[in-house]
């Protein structure tokens, strides 16, 4: 095989460049936001220094939390369009529950990431125990999440005032001069890139989501793993909402309303294969710092706010199309490469 | 197989028309009608059956091509946006003199194209429809959000607000359901009597077997999304003139409320069955049950967790009715279970 490579040269140079494009999707987007970068600090000088970046990088990592846990759901081939009501649920209980003083900032921060888990796990319970396909379970529980939140907040709305002070100053404190946010976006994508690449239950996620039927013949339990990755992604996105509260401060019963598909277009723009089965963790992160660039240098240059759900939209599509391109052109270089 | 159980638990014509979903629907719909009489006096009044079939036409005009495309195997999430865009559009040329008789047929095509553009993303690019119209959803709203920003228009003439506001002269038949019906008994006799439709059920069984059977596949995909961009901005339009104001958030939500209807009428998530009636009747439970639910002061939250509820119940109870169905013929016949389960495939390998 190796030699047969080696002959033909050409096909296989294409198809090494090729597949380098398509594989480190990470590397790319690195890449297009260094040239984006350089050319928004062309235009708005202030783009490239720290104190903006940060600005960038601090509600990025929100999303980007999110991104990883719906990342997870994605690669086992389904997809959960109710995160941001359970990130609204969660950020609105545990603002709630700090200003009546019923938990301390401890005491919520568990509450919080607790719920989401349990929402997560209605998610997954909906998908695998009662069969229902993933975009109309979600689509159902989008919609009772929300119908909660509105009916638990009513009118009323959390000021910033109400939360205890360091709860606040969490979203902008360092260490070691990194934003604490950052820092726990990078802690969980870590742990989640070991879990899913070097442990068996890991594996079997991918297996789950590239070949259902083969995975069950491998007696992977699939409905296990759907429910895992599921209840994962309630997780961080419990994560997510209380990171949110520190955040914004402000919290009402529409908070996070529309940000499912920022953390869509995060994933997708990441790499992770709608189809399910391949994508990383990093580039779903990274796909969210990427969204989060854009929105910040849309501001920079003068653009309204009301262009950004037009360009989320634009790359989705971009993304998909890209991915479908490059999939198809590594199959057809492959395929040459094969009958010579 | 199926054929052969039922016959042997002796299912006769009656009890089939019975287990029939629509039946079900349609006993739904009485007891509702029934229900909503309890609660208030006012309910089974001609204004109120007016008023309440007049708020839901544009998600019933929505659900019509929706359940042609979900037959096939695919979904549209784009229609609420395209509704917007179709409304900050007419509400834009509005404001800049144009007059409504090319407004309306230039916003009418804008929808087409919008249509197109997840078509040929889908059937040409051969995309997942989830992500494209994920994708346009966004998009659309942006552009409406583009052209229009937060303001909203409300000046229109006053033979425009009689589109969605009015009734047939006479009677109190909202025009929105006139548009609704017309387009009810269009797209049922192409889907359920034409040679379009059975293809279209083709592709939604088996696509691979639709294609080699000699139905073009991609033309009919391409023009069911056509046709949903289309009514979809249709319904923007009705909705402008209903609420006699257009604004960049027209239609936010309703997606949701549309999908519902398509699958509470029993067409199925995965393609391949589901009946023009069955959603008619779909759309009249849930505007009884809405209508129910505000005479019975219940608050709008509770209704949008009412809703969520009926979407995933209503995939819910075909699965498990068809389960316990099966296991009664288990009990019944004697026989082994089915072999649709996994394990069994597994079995026949090894």
């Amino acid at each position: 095989m190796a030699e047969a490579g080696l002959a033909v040269g050409t096909p296989r140079s294409r198809r090494n460049w090729l597949s380098t494009i398509a594989r480190q999707r990470e590397l790319s987007l690195l890449g297009i936001m260094f040239v984006l970068g350089g050319l928004v600090s062309l235009a708005a000088p202030q783009f490239l220094t720290v104190a903006n970046l940060t600005n960038v990088a601090i509600p990025a990592s929100i999303i980007a939390v999110a991104a990883v846990g719906q990342a997870v759901v994605i690669i086992t081939r389904n997809v959960d369009l109710s995160v941001e009501a359970i990130i609204g649920l969660v950020a609105y209980a545990v603002a709630r529950s700090l200003e009546l003083h019923a938990l301390d900032a401890t005491g919520a921060i568990v509450f919080g990431i607790l719920l989401g888990l349990v929402l997560g796990m209605v998610n997954g319970t909906i998908v695998t125990v009662f069969k229902v396909p993933a975009i109309v379970a979600t689509l159902g529980t989008l919609s009772i999440f929300r119908g909660i939140d509105y009916l638990v907040a009513g009118p009323h709305q959390v000021p910033v005032a109400a939360l205890p002070p360091g709860f606040v100053e969490a979203s902008v404190s360092t260490v070691a001069g990194i934003p604490l946010f950052v820092l726990i976006a990078v802690v969980i994508v870590a742990i989640g890139t070991v879990l899913l690449r070097w442990t068996r239950f890991g594996r079997q996620i991918y297996a789950v989501g590239s070949n259902p039927e083969a995975a069950a013949i491998l007696g992977i339990p699939s409905r296990l793993v759907v429910f895992v990755a599921f209840s994962v992604c309630g997780l961080l996105a419990g994560v997510a909402g209380v990171m949110w509260v520190s955040e914004y401060g402000t919290i009402n019963g529409t908070t996070a309303t529309g940000a499912v598909l920022a953390i869509v277009a995060a994933v997708v723009v990441g790499g992770v294969a709608i189809f399910g089965g391949s994508g990383t963790l990093a580039g779903a992160a990274l796909g969210a710092l990427f969204l989060g660039f854009i929105a910040n240098a849309l501001i920079l240059v003068g653009l309204s706010q009301f262009w950004l759900q037009a360009i989320y939209g634009a790359v989705i599509l971009l993304a998909v199309s890209a991915d479908a391109v490059l999939s198809r052109r590594l199959l057809r270089a492959t395929a040459e490469q094969r009958t010579r | 197989m199926s054929a052969a159980t039922s016959s042997a638990t002796g299912m006769g014509r009656w009890t089939r028309l019975l287990a029939r979903w629509e039946t079900l629907l349609f006993v739904a719909l009485l007891g509702l009608i029934v229900l909503g009489n309890a609660l208030s006096p006012f309910f089974l009044t001609p204004g109120n059956f007016s008023n309440l079939i007049a708020a839901l036409m544009e998600v019933a005009i929505m659900a019509l091509p929706m359940t042609l495309i979900i037959i096939i195997g695919e979904i549209d999430l784009s229609v609420e946006s395209m509704a917007g865009l179709a409304s900050a559009v007419l509400g834009f040329l509005w404001a800049a003199g144009v007059p409504m008789e090319v407004g309306i047929p230039a916003v009418l095509v804008l929808g087409a194209m919008g249509g197109l553009l997840n078509g040929v993303l889908i059937g040409r690019g051969g995309l997942p429809s989830l992500v494209v119209t994920l994708g346009t959803l966004a998009l659309f709203r942006g552009f409406a959000l583009i052209v229009l920003g937060p303001r909203g228009i409300s000046d229109f003439p006053p033979g425009f607000t009689e589109i969605g506001f009015g009734t047939v002269p006479g009677t109190l038949i909202p025009w929105p359901f006139v548009i609704f019906a017309v387009l009810a008994v269009i797209l049922g006799i192409v889907l359920h009597r034409t040679w379009v439709g059975r293809q279209i059920y083709a592709i939604g069984k088996n696509t691979g077997a639709a294609r080699f059977s000699g139905v073009r596949v991609t033309r009919i995909r391409v023009s069911l999304f056509v046709l949903s961009g289309l009514i979809a901005a249709l319904a923007g339009i009705i909705l402008t003139s209903r609420l006699s104001s257009a604004r960049a958030d027209a239609g936010e939500g309703m997606t949701l409320t549309v999908v519902t209807v398509v699958l509470l009428g029993g067409v199925n998530i995965f393609g391949g069955s589901g009946t023009i009636p069955g959603v008619v009747l779909a759309v009249l439970v849930v505007a009884v049950m809405q209508n129910a639910l505000r005479l019975a002061s219940v608050s709008v939250e509770v209704q949008s967790i009412a809703l969520g509820l009926l979407l995933i119940l209503s995939v819910v109870t075909p699965t498990f009715a068809h389960q316990a169905k099966s296991a009664v013929d288990r009990v019944r016949g004697g026989r082994p279970p089915p072999g649709d389960s996994v394990l069994q495939g597994e079995a026949s390998i090894t």
